[in-house]
């Protein structure tokens, strides 16, 4: 169950995803590595506690060491002030208009899913590149946290597995491990 | 109860304040508007571990600040653009306990002495206020030495032909150097240059109680999560193992009070709002080229100088795919560099006179890796094909690069001032941008970049390209903003009140009682990042108060 869209949302998201980051060979693409959830729970960050903005340190127990990413950091007034803002829009509240008005992410996603059509799902592949070029601004934004979801550190949602960074030949997060003189410079 | 100081700032210039005062038994209060992810909050001279290794976190969620919804910046390119053409990020240094020096890379070069005497040495330069400083290298030899030492620097003494004197070795030898930079470095020497170990602020051994670097790769923009980067956490937890110092993070410096001659305290603005005024004997910013003068802005200071003179360092970056796997994300991020682009040769004093110039200057070339994944997935297509590319990894696994710091010269009209009308989340007024780059950093620029994609096809490079930051010509936003991440020279040092902010000893003309101790004061802006020669600084100006 999606974080913060509807369920008819989260199909149109992972379809459109699909379509920026196809699978590939042994690859994963993107719904397949989970890069819808990654996306829904940053427009949910404030549905948990702490909100999932910042993952924990300084080890994801990937490589050693404990799995501290899976705490994520608490949030200051400012850090959930500038947060709300930028994922809930400034809603008119004065204490986020100090510079005008915000649109916040949550507006951007619903409007820009709706727009591909509630049909998105149903339509071929053809139709649904044909209508992400349609919305350049908000393909641009799906298209950067699709990337975000897809290579970053799995404990944000995305990268399942980490199966996106063996995709790429990406060793991904090595701490506490790191790498010995002679990987460095003789690898 | 009226502390001795008060410092603005916990980054590689107040840290070594912090360091030097503390030390002299001087009681301190750091005033950081970041938040403290560096050091334990129930013992602060422990580390904290808040630093990973997530490109997320520390490349696309501002966890090392600022913000820019909370803490805008603007930025316009000249008067005529209007009030600003843009709000949002300028060349953000971070806005954290530690400042610059936790998402640096750890390279932390000296300047030569020819850096404290260009208009001596070289003379003016149309359109440019070229000046000396009003100290020269020899003068800082000995605080160089001392902040080396503080912070823990690694390198290699002799590798550089053209290195300034030294008094004493390097604290550290130099680490293991990174596959690609050997093979960089190989080519440069073959084309006549002259690479060497960067001198690093990276622990290749244990030292001062903080491990060796373990080669993880996540070091720019990155916190660095074992702490072998010493800069500035080593003075830090010095600082506060003294039981003389104070840290009050999240915290606002709003105004420097000023009474006659004397500073009397600064206004605070708390991590819940709350305003308060804190006394203190001396008052010291150390904010760094962009908050520094904006705080004094603030204060109502009016000398016509302050924020005058914005210097960033012009790169031109070049990078060459390599059909050979480069290894650029496993190591200390930066190992080797050279000079021979600052220092000049006959071809570019003949390409300085053909552009009319009477002279130019390069900047320090850094070897360097390719990006991560996260970024470089952003700048590949989407579609059918994304996942292929990025399996190919063109600029990431088979990618080396250079990186030019040009000296940037010090120009009237690149400035900071108040905005007229953005604020802050706190209601202030932000700091406004006015930049563009000149001609001799173009000139330089287009100079050097074809040079640097010699070395790169000497290395094999199937390809290579070159761009700039800022970007050159038409760039639009927000290429025309630059992103080297180090700022300098809004609040000139000098002798002369009516041409310099700060006096040779760090303090604000007419003021007994405020020091500058960052970046701000630098006169020129050599081709070196400022992070070592701040710190020097800082720490000769902490001295002469004590």
């Amino acid at each position: 169950m999606p974080a913060w869209l509807t369920d008819a949302e989260f199909a149109v998201l992972s379809a459109a995803c699909d379509r920026l980051i196809p699978p590939f060979d042994a690859g994963p693409g993107a719904s397949e590595a989970g890069v819808p959830e990654y996306i829904d729970r940053l427009l949910g960050a404030f549905t948990f506690d702490p909100p999932r903005i910042w993952a924990g340190g300084p080890t994801s127990g990937r490589y050693g060491g404990e799995a501290a990413f899976t705490t994520f950091h608490r949030l200051t007034a400012l850090d959930e002030l500038a947060w709300r803002m930028r994922i809930e829009g400034s809603q008119g509240r004065p204490e986020r208009e100090f510079n005008g008005p915000v649109v916040g992410l949550q507006q951007r996603y619903r409007e820009g899913l709706s727009a591909l059509g509630p049909d998105f799902t149903e339509v071929d592949e053809a139709e649904q590149v044909a209508r992400l070029r349609a919305h350049p601004e908000f393909t641009e934004l799906l298209y950067g946290h699709s990337c975000e979801g897809m290579y970053g550190a799995p404990e944000y949602g995305g990268n399942r597995d980490g199966r996106a960074w063996v995709a790429i030949g990406f060793d991904g997060d090595v701490q506490p491990r790191g790498w010995t003189d002679e990987e460095v410079s003789n690898p | 109860m009226t502390v001795d100081a008060v410092i603005v700032g916990s980054g590689p210039g107040g840290a070594t304040v912090a360091d030097v005062l503390t030390a002299a038994g001087w009681s301190v209060v750091i005033v950081e508007k970041g938040r403290n992810h560096l050091l334990d909050p129930d013992q602060l001279s422990q580390p904290a571990f808040d630093y990973s290794n997530d490109e997320i976190k520390f490349h696309n969620r501002y966890f090392l600040g600022p913000d820019p919804l909370i803490e805008p910046r603007t930025f316009r390119s000249q008067e005529e653009d209007g009030d600003r053409l843009h709000v949002g990020e300028f060349n953000s240094v971070p806005t954290t306990v530690g400042g610059g020096g936790v998402h640096a890379d750890g390279k932390v070069p000296r300047f030569r002495p020819d850096d404290f005497r260009l208009l001596s040495q070289f003379g003016p330069q149309p359109g440019a206020d070229v000046a000396d400083w009003p100290l020269d290298y020899d003068e800082l030899e000995p605080y160089y030495a001392e902040v080396e030492r503080a912070i823990g620097v690694a390198g290699t003494e002799g590798s550089n032909p053209f290195a300034a004197p030294r008094s004493g070795p390097f604290p550290m030898p130099s680490g293991a150097p990174m596959f690609g930079a050997i093979r960089s470095s190989e080519a440069a020497e073959k084309l006549g240059y002259h690479p060497y170990p960067a001198p690093s602020a990276v622990n290749s051994v244990p030292y001062d109680s903080r491990p060796a670097c373990n080669n993880c790769g996540f070091c720019a923009f990155f916190g660095c999560p074992i702490h072998a980067k010493g800069d500035p956490i080593a003075m830090l937890q010095r600082t506060m193992g003294t039981g003389r110092a104070e840290l009050l993070a999240e915290t606002f410096v709003s105004r420097v009070r000023i009474e006659g001659r004397r500073a009397t305290g600064v206004d605070l603005v708390g991590p819940d709002g709350t305003e308060r005024f804190l006394p203190a004997r001396h008052v010291v910013v150390a904010a760094g080229a962009i908050e520094t003068p904006r705080l004094l802005l603030l204060s109502g200071l009016d000398h016509p100088l302050i924020g005058r003179y914005l210097m960033t360092h012009f790169q031109t970056i070049t990078a060459g795919s390599m059909p050979y796997r480069t290894y650029g994300e496993r190591g200390r991020a930066v190992t080797h560099v050279h000079d021979d682009m600052i220092v000049g040769d006959e071809a570019s004093r003949a390409a300085a006179a053909e552009a009319g110039l009477p002279w130019m200057r390069g900047g320090l070339v850094e070897h360097s890796g390719g990006g991560l994944p996260i970024m470089e997935a952003k700048h590949m297509p989407w579609g059918e094909h994304h996942t292929e590319i990025m399996a190919s990894s063109p600029i990431r696994r088979g990618l080396w690069a250079f990186i030019m710091q040009g000296e940037d010269l010090p120009y009237a009209t690149n400035r900071v001032d108040l905005d007229p009308a953005v604020k802050d989340a706190r209601g202030f007024p932000v700091a406004r941008v006015t930049y563009k780059p000149g001609k001799h950093e173009l000139v330089a620029s287009a100079h050097y970049s074809p040079r640097l994609m010699a070395i790169l096809d000497e290395m094999g490079a199937q390809w290579t390209a070159g761009t700039t930051s800022p970007g050159t010509g038409n760039a639009s936003l927000p290429e025309a903003i630059p992103e080297s991440r180090h700022n300098m020279g809004t609040v000139r040092m000098g002798p002369d009140p009516a041409t310099s902010v700060v006096d040779p000893q760090g303090r604000i003309h007419d003021l007994d009682n405020v020091v500058i101790a960052d970046s701000s004061v630098f006169v020129t802006s050599a081709g070196y990042g400022p992070t070592l020669t701040l710190a020097a600084l800082a720490a000769r100006a902490a001295h002469l108060l004590v």
